[in-house]
């Protein structure tokens, strides 16, 4: 399986890959790329990723939310590359027997992303610059964060 | 001897100035030696932080895992995935 992807995520593809007949409950979660009153003119953000571990990782968290939740099946996409405002670069899709179990599917592997995926964003904007973002949203200021 | 590739990603490969380097290091060194000895082979990355995230073989691991010949080291900057 092939998580990450340089086209638009498509929804139905996901959904497709979670949904059954014994599966009453379905959920997507969809991470879009944002320009807020406070995101500085962001025309879009420039994903890169280290892609072996992160089709690794991507793997692992799957095979964590499958033991977890052994009724559940969860399908992720990553979108790499150029990501225009409005699109989505990651989209997940959890579905099982009851919703509980598809929302907390869902939550979890989203997090883990959060937390785990060796993926890179940089912001672009309109005047044409571009900044490094850091995990809490923030464009890297002069330093470099340490662990 | 052991020889790793380490490799720079986002961020950090543009500090390095490339995106990846071979190194040697003895046989028992760990993490943290590697990372010494990229720091004199490669200028640019003495601009990397001290601790900087690292992978082994597709794995986050602490500074004090130990290498073997043939692996590949990677220097994550703060993960932004999602």
């Amino acid at each position: 399986m092939t998580y990450l992807t340089g086209k638009p995520i498509a929804v139905d593809d996901i959904l497709a890959e979670v949904q059954g007949p014994e599966r009453g409950g379905t959920c997507v979660f969809l991470g879009t790329v944002r320009n807020g009153p406070d995101d500085g003119g962001v025309t879009g953000i420039e994903y890169s990723a280290y892609d072996a571990m992160a089709q690794a990782e991507i793997a692992r968290m799957l095979a964590e939310a499958r033991e977890r939740w052994p009724e559940a099946r969860v399908a992720l996409r990553h979108r790499l590359g150029m990501v225009p405002v409005g699109e989505a670069s990651i989209g997940i899709a959890a579905a099982a027997p009851h919703r509980d179990e598809a929302f907390a599917a869902c939550r979890y592997v989203i997090e883990e992303v959060k937390k785990r995926l060796p993926v890179w964003k940089k912001e672009v904007r309109m005047d044409g610059t571009t900044t490094w973002v850091d995990p809490s949203g923030k464009p890297v200021a002069g330093g470099l964060r340490d662990r | 001897m052991a020889n790793v590739t380490v490799r720079f990603f986002a961020r950090y490969a543009e500090l390095a100035g490339c995106e990846s380097a071979a190194v040697a290091v003895p046989a028992s060194a760990t993490v943290e030696d590697v990372l010494r000895r990229v720091r004199e082979a490669v200028p640019g990355a003495q601009a990397l932080p001290a601790r900087p995230l690292t992978a082994l073989n597709l794995r986050q691991v602490k500074l004090d895992a130990r290498v073997q010949d043939g692996d590949e080291l990677a220097l994550l900057p703060p993960l932004s995935g999602g």
